[in-house]
């Protein structure tokens, strides 16, 4: 066997390295610091969201990456290959935040122009493919200067998948599309994820991360505030009652279920990511039979936003004390 | 890999530049310039029917000379205009994100912008000037010894100039570096005139003034050997007194040193704007 035989061997009995791999990363503007040791993974046909408020650091983690700003410190892997190297970027897909294509130049002849900066072979019948993915298949030989603020970033939805990405990179992908091109964007996230591409996806739309990511990453100031995956992060489900009559023996077997608030006639059991299929009905069954008169019984989740407004907001993961663990957000404008 | 991004860059320029209004400018601003230049040729014969055929021929070097400046200019305007935002306006409008997001090297992308701009620039010089040498040649009878030469000088102050442009659009905003880079041409050349005046007076250090702003931006030296280029060498010999000091009249060719100078500033210039590219975050 020869030196390159046993090194391309030692490479390929290699875990495979993941998408996006950052440690440390920093970066100042002036005496801002907009970033402040970042570090995250996106594994291999991941999905993964990038959440935070404005000015959190969010598009500065994805231009560091992208090695279009550079890190005060800290390192990124792209596919294996570190940042500096602009080879690391070959499979990579970006829709920038901020979405403009040559004005002069038709849709395909910028698809054109990014096939060939990619230094990829794709045939011109698949180039189409991309527009028509994303709705410009019949304004294909028109001029972008004439684009409307959606089509442009429809346009640079296409230019970020056309030249078979192993990785996508989806700066708020969707700030100047309509309902309806919301819904063909989250269509268009789980076809990725079908086809094994991992995808960094930095939005405000907490709805469309929830429904496509398989991890969420946090960020507020610069830091990651949390991560993990939803599952992770939204882990409790929650049961809410509308109950009279409970005495200390029913309140005990509400404790007994899992943490107990409530106000007034409404009560509200934290209950374990994965509950029993019997806890409910039979927490049921034993409050009726210590005489409670049961109104109404409303399971639930907590939902990513409420999460994240509880980060954001400084609140601990755990359920405030004596409150109601499920602030909705004017509550927790109350707890700050 | 990163011949074919310079050459894609290249051919993403010029065509840019085709599509782009300046080029429509261009060319209404050079038929303006053409037509009238063709009409003052044609009454230069009329109106002097009594100048000796040295001095015909004097006239028509030195009007030739003033037309080329025309041109020169229109071609520096352009080019310098078209630099700016070709490079700024794109890293502004968040064009550039997309593109350097792919597996190119920013000095190849300008690289590939430099040689798309001198292509554009050196096709109008060639375009544009030979017209300008033809009408002469209908009109009054005069063609001059080094055509080529001149042309192509003028081609190279063209490309001083807009890898100018391309080094202070790297660092300020798009308008600012087209309105710096002409502004410092216009000082140099006015420098030069003046340096010539000194020569032509005998004084050593306004003269010097020409000297060292031809040193500092090499357009106005390109220039005055562009002129050289297309003057009927007998004139020098016959009127020696009207070279003196003349803004449109040029008593010495270029030096290969200073060709070589030229050379290497625009490879410094180009390579301290390669520079500042790579650095700045996008």
């Amino acid at each position: 066997m020869t030196t390159s035989e046993a090194a391309e061997r030692l490479l390929t009995e290699l875990p495979v390295s993941p998408a996006v791999w950052c440690s440390g990363l920093r970066k100042r503007y002036r005496k801002q610091t907009a970033v402040d040791d970042v570090s995250f993974t996106v594994g291999r046909g991941e999905v993964v969201g990038l959440l935070g408020p404005n000015g959190a650091g969010k598009t500065s983690v994805i231009k560091m990456m992208l090695d279009l700003v550079r890190p005060d410190a800290g390192e990124v892997l792209l596919l294996g290959r570190p940042a500096r190297d602009r080879r690391s970027r070959a499979r990579v897909g970006y829709l920038p935040e901020l979405f403009r294509y040559q004005p002069w130049l038709t849709a395909t002849e910028v698809l054109n122009l990014h096939v060939r900066l990619a230094g990829v072979a794709v045939p011109a019948a698949e180039q189409h493919e991309s527009l028509a993915l994303v709705g410009l298949a019949d304004r294909a030989g028109d001029r972008v200067g004439g684009f409307s603020k959606g089509m442009q970033q429809r346009l640079g939805l296409a230019v970020a998948l056309v030249a078979s990405p192993d990785l996508v990179v989806l700066d708020e992908p969707t700030s100047a599309l309509d309902p309806v091109g919301r819904a063909d964007v989250r269509d268009l996230l789980l076809s990725l994820k079908a086809r094994g591409v991992a995808v960094l996806l930095n939005s405000h739309l907490i709805g469309e991360v929830e429904r496509v990511c398989d991890r969420v990453v946090i960020l507020d100031k610069g830091r990651v505030a949390a991560a993990g995956t939803l599952a992770e992060l939204l882990g409790r489900r929650e049961l809410r009652l509308t109950l009279d009559g409970v005495g200390p023996a029913a309140q005990a077997r509400l404790t007994a279920a899992g943490e107990l608030a409530h106000r007034g006639d409404s009560y509200t059991v934290a209950l374990p990511a994965e509950p029993d299929a019997t806890t409910v009905p039979d927490l049921v069954a034993d409050l009726v039979s210590l005489g409670v008169r049961v109104h109404a019984v409303e399971p639930g989740r907590i939902s990513l936003e409420e999460r994240l407004l509880n980060i954001l907001r400084g609140e601990a993961s755990e359920p405030n004390p004596g409150g109601n663990p499920m602030p909705n957000p004017e509550s927790t404008e109350e707890h700050r | 890999m990163t011949a074919r991004t310079v050459l894609t860059i290249a051919g993403l320029t010029l065509r840019e530049a085709a599509r782009r209004r300046v080029l429509r400018s261009l060319a209404g601003l050079t038929v303006v310039l053409l037509s009238l230049s063709a009409w003052g040729f044609s009454r230069i014969d009329a109106e002097f029917g009594g100048l000796t055929s040295g001095e015909s021929r004097l006239v028509a070097a030195l009007v030739l000379n003033l037309v080329m400046f025309g041109l020169s200019l229109i071609a520096a305007l352009g080019t310098a205009f078209l630099a700016g935002p070709t490079l700024a306006g794109e890293t502004e409008s968040g064009i550039a994100l997309a593109m350097l997001a792919r597996p190119v090297r920013r000095s190849a992308v300008l690289l590939g912008k430099w040689l798309g701009l001198v292509t554009f620039g050196s096709g109008f010089v060639a375009v544009a000037g030979l017209a300008q040498l033809l009408i002469v040649q209908i009109t009054a009878g005069y063609w001059p010894p080094r055509p080529a030469t001149g042309l192509a000088l003028l081609a190279a102050q063209a490309a001083v100039l807009l890898t100018l442009g391309l080094l202070l659009s790297t660092v300020i905003s798009p308008m600012a570096s087209g309105v710096v880079a002409v502004g410092l041409f216009g000082a140099t050349w006015i420098a030069g005139v003046v340096g010539a005046l000194g020569g032509a007076l005998g004084n050593a250090s306004v003269a010097q003034v020409g000297t060292v702003s031809r040193m500092l931006l090499p357009t106005d030296g390109l220039w005055r050997g562009a002129m050289n280029a297309f003057q009927d060498p007998t004139l020098l010999g016959q009127f020696s007194e009207a070279f003196e000091g003349h803004p449109f009249l040029s008593s010495a060719g270029l030096t290969l040193s200073y060709l070589g100078w030229a050379t290497l500033w625009v490879a410094l210039i180009l390579g301290l704007a390669a520079m500042a590219f790579q650095r700045r975050d996008l």
